[in-house]
């Protein structure tokens, strides 16, 4: 964890950061060259596939990276245990659940510019991690392991509920919900990034107000009450901000999983605890992984497209397994 | 050891009057009185499950106490926040294995917490205040060491040179040295009686160990299954009439060189 070892990383992700930006929306089924694109040469298709499709799907991909990565390091963080993110318990299924009934339902409203689909998957990410943290603190004594099993038990009643809602649903509507939940970045235009943007600054800015809390949770919920911190109050708060961040990629993507668990993990071994400097990293390697997955998951098979929840749980799931056998659940 | 230095005022610095704590169904605490003045050295000693740390957690507000009132300097503790609290009173933990992956000096930093506002940077004083925490506990060699790979004793020190960051006056140590060897028991206890006398800290400390308890501290409150079974000066309690009647068991006291009472070892002969 040595200065220059933390500085190393944290310039490599921006250069990497850069490098997603200015090359990943070159490539795909068609790839272009930057001189085309700046110099105006291309067709007015390809330059509408570029500026309309390609951009803002990137973007997409940088915001819900960032999103899941820095939701998934607070949680981690919050509970000591890596494998504790929003996904593992269940909040990520809670909100599905909320934003598929708000168009089972029909609901096309939006308030504030917010669509409905998110304002439900915002709720549904609020409910789940309700319950899963109401169980858990229902037992005499908090137990990372009882809320790792409520977490699978919430994840599991969400998701029985949103098969229910799919079998009610014609065949067509299945369809929808069934490619939705395989996770997915294909959107046209801007709306998406736009609906999704102000939820996630919203949350992280009270993540990053948190940073100082976070740390002393690290140590032990007796030892940070003792030091000041209200335990019970920042715990709502991050929940608050988590569910908004995740219910906005919810809504906007699908679930999308394992992003929240390995981004911060992997900048935790790396550059150590200190959320002043983990939080940016997480949001960094977060954005760039899910972008870069995503350039992969058009590109592999292209003119077919691979959804990216399936690309980033094929590399999630043995993630899981390695840190399952590291022990990683006795550490955070 | 200290004799309760007066601050001009009666008013203790931490007053427990008739508090009952629940866990579920279960009485844990019944009635519990006791008080701590300024400067003082209290013992808290008793059978396992008497419910010593629970004392001690409802002290600091880390527990919600069912009936009864805490005072922290005259006014209930629920009056105050929480960083104000910290600031006054600082709980440490038994130095267990639990993961603490942070530089010795941000670990002691962060007990200035309570002293920072949520935006503001750690400021110079902050600073000041953890190397002569540091200083004052012996830990300033294990400055760049991460707390984890430290051992028990010097890590019990750490989480003492935290509290002393933190500023505060009253220090509620949860079995400080259970599980250190002798070197490092009285290394601890050492740190904490100096700080007792030097700097007018006033402790409370929870203790399986008997002699201890009678010979650092000034006052020993001995539980029993939740009730306050003896409180008073420390010397008074090297007896089986009190000890005995605390933990069921006939004790063999010796006398020291001072005059003063002790545990005798059993078993052997």
């Amino acid at each position: 964890m040595s200065r220059s070892r933390t500085a190393t990383f944290l310039v490599g992700l921006l250069a990497a950061l850069a490098l997603t930006v200015l090359l990943a929306p070159l490539a795909g089924m068609k790839g272009y060259l930057p001189w085309d694109v700046l110099s105006g040469s291309l067709t007015s298709v390809d330059e509408g596939i570029f500026w309309k499709v390609r951009v803002p799907r990137v973007l997409l991909a940088l915001v819900a990276g960032a999103a899941l990565a820095l939701s998934g390091m607070t949680f981690q963080s919050m509970f000591r245990n890596a494998l504790a993110t929003p996904y593992t318990l269940g909040v990520a299924s809670g909100g599905s659940f909320g934003a598929a009934l708000t168009v089972k339902l029909g609901f096309t409203f939006s308030i504030a510019g917010l669509p409905a689909s998110s304002l439900g998957a915002f709720l549904g990410c609020l409910l789940a991690v309700t319950l899963v943290y109401g169980v858990t603190r229902l037992k005499q004594g908090f137990s990372t392991a009882t809320m790792l099993l409520a977490g699978v038990a919430v994840g599991f009643l969400f998701s029985s509920l949103l098969m229910f809602l799919q079998y009610m649903s014609d065949f067509a509507e299945t369809f929808r919900i069934v490619r939705w939940l395989m996770g997915g970045l294909d959107v046209v235009g801007y709306r998406h990034v736009l609906e999704l943007l102000p939820l996630v600054l919203v949350g992280a800015a009270a993540v990053f107000l948190h940073l100082r809390e976070l740390n002393l949770l690290v140590t032990g919920d007796d030892l940070a009450a003792g030091r000041g911190v209200d335990v019970t109050a920042v715990r709502r708060r991050l929940f608050f901000a988590t569910s908004l961040m995740v219910g906005g990629v919810v809504a906007a993507c699908g679930p999308i999983g394992f992003v929240g668990m390995m981004a911060p993990h992997i900048c935790r071994l790396i550059i150590g605890a200190d959320h002043r400097l983990l939080a940016p990293a997480a949001v960094l390697l977060g954005a760039v992984f899910l972008a870069v997955c995503d350039t992969v998951a058009r590109t592999l098979i292209a003119p077919a497209e691979i959804p990216v929840g399936v690309i980033t749980a094929l590399l999630g799931g043995p993630f899981f397994l390695w840190l399952l056998t590291r022990g990683a659940s006795e550490r955070a | 050891m200290n004799m309760q230095a007066n601050t001009g005022s009666d008013t203790p610095l931490l007053e427990v009057a008739d508090i009952e704590v629940r866990f579920g169904r279960k009485i844990v605490l019944h009635s519990v009185s006791a008080r701590i003045d300024h400067g003082a050295h209290v013992a808290v000693i008793g059978p396992n499950g008497a419910g010593k740390s629970t004392l001690l957690k409802a002290m600091d507000g880390l527990l919600q106490t069912s009936a009864g009132e805490i005072r922290l300097k005259g006014r209930p503790l629920a009056s105050w926040s929480r960083k104000e609290i910290a600031r006054m009173v600082s709980y440490v933990p038994q130095a267990d294995g639990r993961v603490l992956p942070f530089p010795a000096r941000d670990f002691v930093l962060m007990g200035r917490y309570p002293h920072l506002s949520p935006l503001s940077a750690v400021r110079p004083e902050d600073r000041a205040a953890a190397d002569d925490a540091m200083r004052v506990t012996g830990t300033l060699q294990f400055v760049d060491r991460r707390v984890d790979t430290l051992s028990g004793g010097e890590r019990q020190k750490l989480f003492i040179a935290a509290a002393i960051a933190q500023g505060a006056e009253l220090l509620l140590l949860d079995e400080p040295t259970t599980f250190l060897d002798p070197k490092h028991q009285a290394d601890v206890l050492g740190v904490l009686a100096k700080l007792n006398r030097e700097r007018g800290v006033s402790l409370l400390t929870v203790t399986h160990d008997v002699n201890a308890a009678a010979l650092w501290a000034d006052r020993v409150l001995a539980l029993r299954e939740g009730r306050v079974a003896w409180f008073g000066p420390a010397g008074d309690a090297m007896d089986n009439a009190v000890l005995g009647a605390v933990f069921d068991h006939e004790f063999r006291f010796g006398v020291r060189d001072d005059g003063r009472r002790f545990v005798l070892p059993e078993g052997g002969a």
